[in-house]
């Protein structure tokens, strides 16, 4: 009985011991997480931030010489009709892809629910391999493959005589690739955390199957379904690799322009375009955190993940 | 009733089986479709291309030769250049997100979302502008020009070097790397830390022994998912570096669009996902090795 009491004494003697000691580490090693974290966020808002700032300057001079401040790129940009022209073709691929990747993909994640192992299996295999392929790969596979299928000297346009060549059609088919791997994921993601006596209680109160997925299950997957629209649609409004690549005559869009911009030198114009984009898709995309948090019954902590915490958890075995 | 009921649901069953296996088919077909056409077949071209011949025009003419390969391997420095800035990359995300991970995790308490938040903010804006911005930042007018006065170096540069490109890469991918250790963390038993410390551990020893095995998955998987699109980016050391960092990307984007020869750029781009893949399977095996109890893997 008394042997364990001494080493029981000793051990509470000894964190004694040491908890003096670390307090003063303790609180150094605080402040330095502190300091990390602080220092971490400025690196990661500072380009936005000045991006943003540097587009108010009413300056003819570089961009970085402050003349004071003005709204005089917003107009020279806004009455643009150049610009305009490419905002109207970033808006048109995004909708088109937004909405296609959006069908398309819940319509999978609820037909994989029910399909056989055998098929969900390699299904998921290629939804990865579209998610982790490089962008640049795919543009440039993506690329040959619409070169000498409906290209000039493709095999499909020498078997019709028929070119359809590049255009919105490209960049979309190209962008819903990963997009609609993308909702697929985050539908699924939703449908996992699903509730299902909603859905047996409708059975049971001999609903259609019919009725009890547009009374039941649709609603519940509605924050999911938005969040996969909006997300597709800032991806697709965003994208400057592949559509560099697979675009067409007169279907440049926002970002292609602002690519070739940069290359001659930043200019307020490209800093006002640029908090322009940021405006639109940073709208959407708080919209669309919103919808996913708002109803989803897990802390906060875990939603605010969104994509990246499917993806990763997903990827992290 | 019992003669009624029976046969009804024999009935009821076999039609909606076959009409669910049907609908099942209709709702998976048009992404199906899109996998196969836009995913498998552009890859399919691209491994084929890879062991062809350049067109008298550029494109694809056709044949059958290992020459290609042979072209990658004797011109190795693209490679070796992705790779190793994909690596320090890697390693300085690590060292950066590690940190911030454990402070969201363990410290921020109820504004923990909102730290959340403001990390998901800058990776879903515009690659592209958060990239053209550093061009501001490190410029002459900027960082450069200030440390050029400060160490009495006029022409100090930083754009155009491999660490215009570096700070690029960290900046654009150091949120994939937070999110996954801050998920192994948040689910991390507390108690764990407060035991050793009872025992006397030190911090150091607590944080070697309870924590960083704790975060060795999201360690890991936050490394891979960031190593892979940092070896196959091409914007960034492109507009930071130049184009002068010569990488993979520029190699590719240089064989396919400016010297048109696809079977030269399948190859590169075949080579490019099979370094990304032992790559991987390198870094996962040696973490792996010896154990049977802890087995990770990118899918």
């Amino acid at each position: 009985m008394s042997a364990p009491s001494i080493p029981a004494e000793l051990a509470h003697r000894q964190a004694g011991k040491g908890r003096r000691r670390i307090d003063r580490g303790a609180a150094a090693v605080e402040i330095w997480l502190r300091a990390h974290t602080a220092l971490v966020y400025l690196f990661l808002y500072l380009p936005i931030v000045v991006v943003v700032v540097f587009s108010f300057n009413d300056t003819h001079r570089r961009v970085t010489d402050w003349d004071g401040f003005g709204l005089r790129w917003y107009g020279y940009v806004l009455g643009n009709v150049e610009i305009q022209r490419y905002l109207m073709n970033s808006l048109i691929v995004g909708l088109a892809t937004g909405i296609i990747a959006t069908l398309f993909g819940t319509m999978a994640a609820l037909g994989l629910q029910r399909a056989p192992k055998w098929f969900r299996l390699p299904f998921d295999a290629l939804t990865y391999v579209s998610i982790i392929v490089p962008e640049l790969v795919i543009a440039l596979a993506t690329l040959v493959f619409f070169a000498s299928t409906i290209g000039r000297d493709g095999v499909i346009t020498s078997i019709t005589g028929v070119e359809l060549g590049f255009g919105y059609h490209t960049i979309v088919a190209a962008l819903t690739l990963f997009n609609i791997s993308l909702v697929l994921l985050l539908v699924r993601a939703r449908m996992a955390g699903m509730d299902r006596t909603h859905v047996e209680a409708s059975f049971d109160l001999f609903a259609s199957p019919w009725r009890t997925f547009w009374q039941i299950t649709f609603p519940q997957l509605l924050p999911a379904i938005v969040a996969g629209f909006l997300l597709s649609f800032t991806f697709a409004f965003d994208d400057y690799l592949i559509t560099t690549f697979v675009n067409g005559q007169g279907t440049s869009t926002l970002p292609l322009y602002v690519f070739s911009q940069i290359r001659r030198g930043v200019t307020p114009a490209t800093n006002a375009i640029a908090s322009i984009m940021l405006l639109v898709t940073l709208g959407l995309l708080i919209g669309g955190q919103y919808l996913l948090t708002r109803n989803s019954r897990r802390s906060g902590g875990a939603a605010v993940g969104g994509v990246v915490g499917m993806v990763t958890e997903q990827s992290g075995g | 009733m019992a003669t009624v009921t029976t046969p009804a649901p024999k009935r009821a069953s076999s039609a909606p089986r076959f009409r669910s296996g049907l609908l099942t088919g209709m709702l998976i077909l048009p992404a199906g479709l899109w996998y196969l056409v836009l995913l498998v077949a552009p890859i399919a071209i691209v491994i084929v291309f890879s062991f062809g011949q350049r067109g008298a025009t550029g494109g694809y003419g056709g044949g059958f030769s290992l020459d290609n390969y042979a072209t990658v391997l004797r011109r190795p420095e693209p490679i070796l250049t992705s790779l190793y800035l994909a690596l320090v990359g890697t390693l300085m995300c690590l060292l950066i997100g590690l940190p911030l991970a454990y402070y969201i995790a363990t410290r921020a308490g109820r504004r923990k979302s909102l730290f959340l938040i403001l990390l998901v903010i800058p990776f879903w804006t515009s690659f592209l502008i958060r990239t053209y911005a550093w061009l501001m930042i490190l410029g002459q007018t900027g960082v450069a020009g200030f440390i050029g006065d400060l160490i009495g170096a006029p022409g100090f540069r930083i754009l155009g070097t491999e660490w215009g490109v570096l700070i690029g890469l960290v900046y654009g991918y150091l949120p994939l790397m937070v999110f996954p250790i801050y998920v192994t963390l948040e689910r991390m038993d507390r108690t764990l830390v407060e035991a050793s410390k009872d025992l006397g551990a030190g911090r150091w020893a607590t944080f070697r022994q309870i924590t960083l095995p704790v975060a060795m998955p999201g360690l890991i998987s936050g490394s891979i998912l960031v190593f892979i699109p940092m070896m196959g980016e091409y914007v960034i050391p492109q507009i930071l570096g130049y184009g002068q960092v010569f990488t993979m990307g520029n190699a590719l984007v240089l064989r396919f669009l400016e010297s048109r020869n696809w079977p030269s750029g399948s190859a590169q781009a075949v080579a490019l996902i099979l370094v990304m893949l032992v790559s991987v399977t390198g870094y996962l095996w040696y973490l792996n090795r010896g154990r049977r109890d802890r087995d990770v893997s990118i899918l």
